[in-house]
């Protein structure tokens, strides 16, 4: 009985958590983006960043208790003209010296919805778990840019790729990956991104479009 | 004289115009690197790899009016020669 009791100590804990599955962000093929507009009636301007890092923590069965945070690198935002981007990153702008940079931390997913579920890729012997399942949720967050940190709902949509990882990588880890797409719109004059510039040339609505994959070997 | 510098005003208003067509028409800003969408099989993400290539803006386009304009001005600030009656 001891044993037993014992036993139940120190298997409960692992089992508990065995469902939980932690993604990391940190994509060595640089294809995770963090695109952004600003579309304004005189100029529109259009960049993006691939210094995306950070990790996320899900358990399929309590999605809502999601944790972690996305990373993005703020010097390795680019456009296509060397003077603009010099600005951008500059004081006045985002001024990345100070704000290295730019977090959004998750606090809870609200509304999650499993939206889709992808039938076994064709040849997958009988049984086998389902390929790919897609969920939209509202993902309430920190969102920290230039200093300046601000509550704010976002929605998402997460696809999960069970067991893809290996084609990825070229067969070198094996693992699930986990997409996510995401686009919402911020004021720049809230995180005080030069907010005296002319929003007919330079528009105060900044359109974040984030898409990134995350791996979780096994 | 003057009929060399408007010549000149007029191969540069035409020559950067040709360029600016040639090369596109962009009507942003020039560029000195050129964004082109990607997408990762696996995750059908659509990324971006930048590719260095230098592309005139209407900024350049605007800087060959104003040399034009000046280059054509230029010309009519000599006096004329009379000929002598």
């Amino acid at each position: 009985m001891k044993t037993t009791l014992l036993l139940t100590c120190v298997i409960l804990p692992f089992a508990a958590t065995a469902a939980e599955q932690t993604f990391d962000f940190k994509d060595p093929k640089g294809v995770n983006t963090a695109r952004f507009t600003l579309d304004a009636p005189l100029e529109t301007i259009s960049g993006n960043a691939n210094g995306v890092s950070g990790t996320l923590t899900i358990d399929p069965a309590k999605p809502e208790a999601t944790k972690g945070s996305i990373v993005i690198d703020a010097k390795t935002l680019n456009v296509e003209n060397a003077m603009m981007k010099e600005h951008m990153l500059g004081a006045e702008w985002l001024d990345v010296a100070k704000n290295p940079t730019i977090t959004f931390t998750v606090m809870s997913l609200e509304d999650f919805n499993m939206s889709g579920q992808a039938a076994p890729a064709p040849g997958a012997p009988k049984g086998s778990s389902m390929d790919s399942v897609t969920a939209t949720a509202n993902v309430k967050g920190k969102f920290s840019l230039k200093g300046v940190e601000k509550e704010i709902a976002v929605p998402a949509t997460v696809t999960l790729l069970k067991g893809k990882l290996g084609a990825r990588t070229g067969g070198k880890m094996q693992g699930d990956l986990m997409v996510i797409r995401t686009e919402f719109t911020i004021k720049r004059a809230d995180y005080g991104i030069n907010p005296k510039a002319p929003t007919d040339k330079v528009s105060d609505d900044i359109v974040i479009n984030l898409a990134i994959a995350g791996a979780s070997p096994k | 004289m003057r009929t060399t510098l408007r010549l000149f005003a007029l191969l540069l208003l035409l020559g950067t115009a040709g360029w600016w067509v040639a090369a596109g028409k962009n009507p942003g800003w020039t560029k000195n690197k050129v964004a082109i969408e990607k997408k990762d099989e696996i995750t059908e993400i659509v990324f971006i790899e930048y590719e260095d290539r230098f592309v005139p803006g209407v900024d350049i386009l605007a800087a060959a009016v104003a040399g034009a304009v000046v280059l054509a001005g230029l010309s009519f600030l000599g006096r004329r020669k009379v000929a002598a009656s």
